[in-house]
């Protein structure tokens, strides 16, 4: 495919540098001295010009997609409505605005976007996901909310330990997709045995996936007191979708007229407004009973100290949001639980959409080593009416299916369950194979 | 000091109310024509209100108003209207033998029922001295009063259109009263529609009661009678025993339309314009509703208690309990008036929770007045979010109702409306006893009580010898006139009257 990539910056830069090896990218951008960066660091066709001038667009010729991802939510939508001008051109953008997105979900294709990333609601969804299992290092839902995916570490005092999967697989619906430990992916079998430090992915219903995580850690498990710091639109937006899980929170920010806006915005969220550095004030709102705190402030690096600051109270989960990419692994490093970067995160949903039309949802674990997609089975997919058994044997070895979801039900996939046309299935892929297996499903 | 309000603009439009009242003296003309009666007091009425009209109008031949002179056009207006309308009293009955030849208390008629009050001063309804048509301009100052005079203005006057939204705020009963169409003048004339439409509805159903046999006295006249104080939450009745005097299915028809004169009317206009479950979505409509069942509910178990020295409920079924008791709740909570026994004859219990419930009101918009369940409920959440921030100071809680948040500055207009209203209340009642006692009359607490919160809520009848088939003859002079006062007070919801008292209004 012929891809137009609309703005250079860290989203657009990551798309780019991720599909320049399978499709042929163009990527425009207004700032001349970004462009050339680009042209030697990348193997695409970098041009300078604003995406929203009709001429510009002619300029580059024809196109199978453009992708717009500016900073700018309106310029994003100008784009792909200029480009639906010259021709159908299947058209997708970025957009921080979580309104936007709610009126274009309401119609899809207004604004002349075909598919649009919301990093607000996307980096939202991340935390909230991560969140509602405590014990894992990552998680994420698939097929609406009916099937979850989380990673979790093998502790040293965990019970698993040295077990072999078919000892530890004692959960309804549930599969154990994947053990990772530092230097490899080991798609399990029933006589793997589990060992210390590796990282297991499991795949099923949130309730198993529940019960799983509760009996590999019975102590760290109920959320209660969820403590929000930071009145941004993605606090904000984590705020609701809190609310809409019945997990209702608090959220604090020291600007008195945004504390007014958000506390009128969400109603079910206690929202307070004072210096969220007070420690007092943290204190004497009892932020001590809380096991999930969620920081976002102006700045990382005031993320980071008030990230310190109530680590040191001894919260024991914190999730910090992070807007620049580079300082994920330093948050990371000095024991921030979950670090999520907002521009990571579209950039991940939108290149994971462009590999494959059909893929639904992607998560993706262990920086970039493992990827879990939904992809749903149309009418001329290879994998209709073949059962799983004949699937996985085709494949190259690194590939699980960990469900399947056909009317809204989840099946347990075992060697003779059938794939039908209109299944939704959630597979767990090494990163290294999957365009590979991407073409072949 | 000199004044810095444009009295001259507000008197010249008062003005041109004034003249048009002499349109809506046309229908007891017709009325007086159709019985024999005398002509005379409506046609010299007409030439008065024309003459003081259009002198008034001379003032200022080009009026333009800013929003002091809309809050002083208002109290021109209805004063002046309220005048005017008592000299039909005292020109039909001179020479009689009526109350009413005292100008006092022709006055205080014709303001009690302009402003939907009720009280009456009317020693003896059933002297033959009152015509039909004298009885029907009764009623029919409360219809006018009901919707407003100033808002019916709007509907037909163009020159008050611009800065009509002001006058139509500060006349309409409630806070956050909206514009329902582009234009002040079509919201004013569909206000007056619907509320002409729901009115000739109440007569026909009425007069069909009449017709089918279920209601023996109510004839036409008595039909239009009570259609035109039903819906205008007025309360007086061209009969001796107000409603008592008619059938229980009439009794049970006036219900819903007595629930309908305290219902915000714009529910009406969204529901006529298609959104069927609005009435349902408002909360405040809700509330309503609930609160009288609640308080029915009370009534109804005073009054299966009550000690039976009642006649009403000596000898009654179940039904009519439950009938007496919804009628009063309703007509107490929209500040109605109508009466379909004497409540006077009730325990003490019963009394006093009329009295408290004559606080209550009807939805904003609504004809109905005093404080009004929105202002109530907005208060009570208050409470509760000032206790809560006791204990959590720097909580942000924005005070959510009815998908508004209300903000600080409207919370506080709305606290200081109610404290004004009580306050008004306590001292008022201590100038009426004061006033009483000055001419040898000693007041009951509930008698006195009964009467400042009756007037100021525009509820109409009190307790003791100024109930339901009483009048307030018994107070003095003075505390008539004040009286009088009081129901526009509260008829215009306090502030655009009490606003002329502060100094600031009249200096720059």
């Amino acid at each position: 495919m012929r891809i137009l990539i609309i703005g250079a910056g860290q989203v657009g830069y990551s798309i780019a540098e991720n599909l320049s090896d399978a499709h042929q990218i163009v990527i425009m951008d207004i700032d001349p001295d970004r462009v050339s960066e680009i042209t030697y660091s990348l193997d695409v066709l970098a041009t300078c010009g604003d995406g929203n001038d009709l001429k510009n667009l002619e300029g580059i010729g024809e196109v199978d997609m453009i992708i717009a991802c500016t900073n700018d939510d309106e310029k994003n939508l100008i784009a792909c409505e200029s480009a639906k001008l010259l021709g159908d051109t299947f058209t997708v953008a970025r957009v921080k605005n979580s309104i936007l997105f709610d009126s274009w979900s309401r119609s899809k294709g207004a604004f002349g976007v075909d598919f649009m990333a919301c990093s607000d609601r996307l980096t939202a969804e991340a935390i909230v996901n991560i969140a509602g299992i405590p014990a894992a290092l990552d998680a994420d839902s698939f097929a609406e909310g009916s099937v979850q995916m989380a990673e979790f570490e093998i502790r040293p005092n965990s019970a698993l330990i040295d077990q072999t999967i078919s000892e530890a697989d004692q959960f309804e619906s549930l599969t154990f997709a994947a053990i990772i430990t530092d230097d490899e992916i080991i798609i399990p079998s029933g006589s793997t045995k589990i060992p210390l430090g590796s990282r297991i992915v499991v795949i099923g219903t949130p309730e198993s996936v529940q019960s799983f995580s509760s009996t590999l850690e019975p102590t760290n498990n109920v959320i209660k007191n969820i403590v929000i710091l930071g009145g941004s639109s993605i606090a904000a937006e984590t705020a609701s979708i809190f609310a809409t899980r019945d997990m209702p929170s608090t959220l604090m920010t020291p600007d008195k007229d945004l504390s007014l806006k958000l506390a009128e915005k969400l109603p079910e969220t206690v929202v307070m407004c004072h210096d969220v550095t007070d420690l007092d004030f943290l204190e004497s709102e009892n932020i001590t009973q809380s096991n999930l705190v969620v920081v976002h402030l102006d700045s990382d690096e005031e993320t980071l100290l008030v990230s310190l600051l109530i680590k040191q109270l001894g919260i024991p989960r914190i999730a910090a949001v992070v807007n620049s990419g580079d300082y994920i692994s330093l948050f990371e490093s000095v024991g921030i639980d979950v670090a999520v970067n907002p521009r990571e995160v579209t950039a991940e949903a939108l290149i994971h959409f462009t590999h494959n039309v059909n893929t639904k949802h992607v998560a993706i674990l262990d920086s970039n080593r493992v990827e879990i997609l939904e992809i749903e089975i149309d009418s001329h997919s290879k994998l209709a009416g073949r059962n799983v058994q004949e699937i996985t044997s085709k494949m190259p070895s690194s590939i699980v299916i960990g469900a399947i979801v056909r009317d809204g039900q989840v099946l347990a996939p075992r060697g003779d369950t059938m794939v039908q046309y209109e299944d939704h299935i959630i597979v767990l892929i090494d990163v290294a194979v999957s365009d590979k297996i991407l073409k072949q499903l | 000091m000199t004044i810095r309000v444009n009295w001259k603009a507000a008197l010249s439009l008062a003005g041109t109310i004034t003249k048009w009242l002499a349109i809506a003296l046309l229908l007891p003309l017709v009325v007086a024509i159709y019985y024999g009666d005398p002509i005379l007091p409506f046609v010299i009425t007409m030439g008065i209100s024309l003459f003081i009209g259009s002198f008034l109008e001379r003032l200022d031949p080009d009026p333009h108003m800013s929003l002091r002179d809309s809050f002083l056009m208002l109290v021109f207006a209805w004063i002046i209207v309220a005048c005017i309308g008592a000299i039909p009293y005292l020109i039909a009955l001179a020479g009689t033998s009526s109350s009413l030849v005292h100008p006092i208390n022709a006055l205080f008629e014709s303001v009690s029922g302009f402003t939907t009050t009720g009280a009456t001063v009317i020693g003896d309804l059933s002297a033959d001295h009152y015509s039909p048509s004298i009885l029907l301009w009764r009623q029919f100052t409360q219809w006018l009063g009901g919707m407003g005079i100033v808002v019916l203005a709007l509907a037909i006057i163009p020159e008050l259109s611009p800065g009509g939204a002001r006058l139509l705020d500060a006349e309409a009963p409630g806070p956050r009263i909206k514009k329902l169409t582009p234009r002040i003048a079509e919201t004013a004339r569909f206000f007056w529609m619907l509320y002409l439409g729901i009115t000739f509805l109440e007569v026909f159903i009425l007069y069909g009661l009449h017709i089918v046999g279920l209601a023996p006295n109510m004839d036409f006249y008595n039909a239009l009678c009570h259609g035109f104080t039903t819906l205008a939450s007025g309360g007086f009745s061209p009969a001796v025993r107000s409603v008592e005097t008619f059938s229980a299915a009439v009794q049970w028809v006036i219900i819903p339309f007595m629930i309908a004169s305290g219902t915000n009317f714009a529910l009406f206009y969204h529901f006529l314009k298609g959104d069927r479950r609005t009435f349902f979505k408002d909360s405040e409509f809700k509330y309503y509703i609930i609160l009288m069942g609640i308080i029915g509910a009370v009534f109804f178990i005073l009054f299966l208690n009550s000690n039976f020295s009642n006649s009403t409920f000596q000898q009654s079924t179940l039904l009519t309990t439950v009938r007496h008791a919804l009628f009063q709740t309703v007509s107490v909570i929209t500040t109605t008036g109508y009466v379909s026994f004497d409540f006077t004859t009730l325990g003490m219990p019963a009394q006093y929770l009329l009295l408290f419930c004559m606080f209550i009101g009807g939805s904003i918009g609504s004809t109905s007045c005093s404080i009004k369940i929105l202002r109530w409920i907005v208060i009570l959440k208050s409470f509760r979010k000032n206790l809560f921030s006791l204990i959590h100071p720097d909580a942000v809680l924005p005070l959510r109702f009815n998908n508004n948040v209300y903000d600080e500055s409207e919370i506080k207009k709305i606290h200081t409306f109610t404290l004004l209203f009580l306050f008004i209340f306590a001292i008022s009642t201590l100038l009426v006893v004061l006033d009483s006692a000055r001419v040898g009359i000693n007041l009951s607490l509930l008698e006195a009580m009964g009467a400042v919160a009756a007037t100021l809520g525009n509820f109409g009848p009190s307790f003791g010898s100024s109930g339901p088939m009483g009048n307030y003859l018994l107070f003095p002079w003075t505390s008539k006139l004040y009286m009088s006062l009081l129901m526009i007070a509260g008829r215009l919801e306090i502030f655009p009257l009490i606003v002329l008292l502060t100094r600031a209004f009249w200096k720059s």
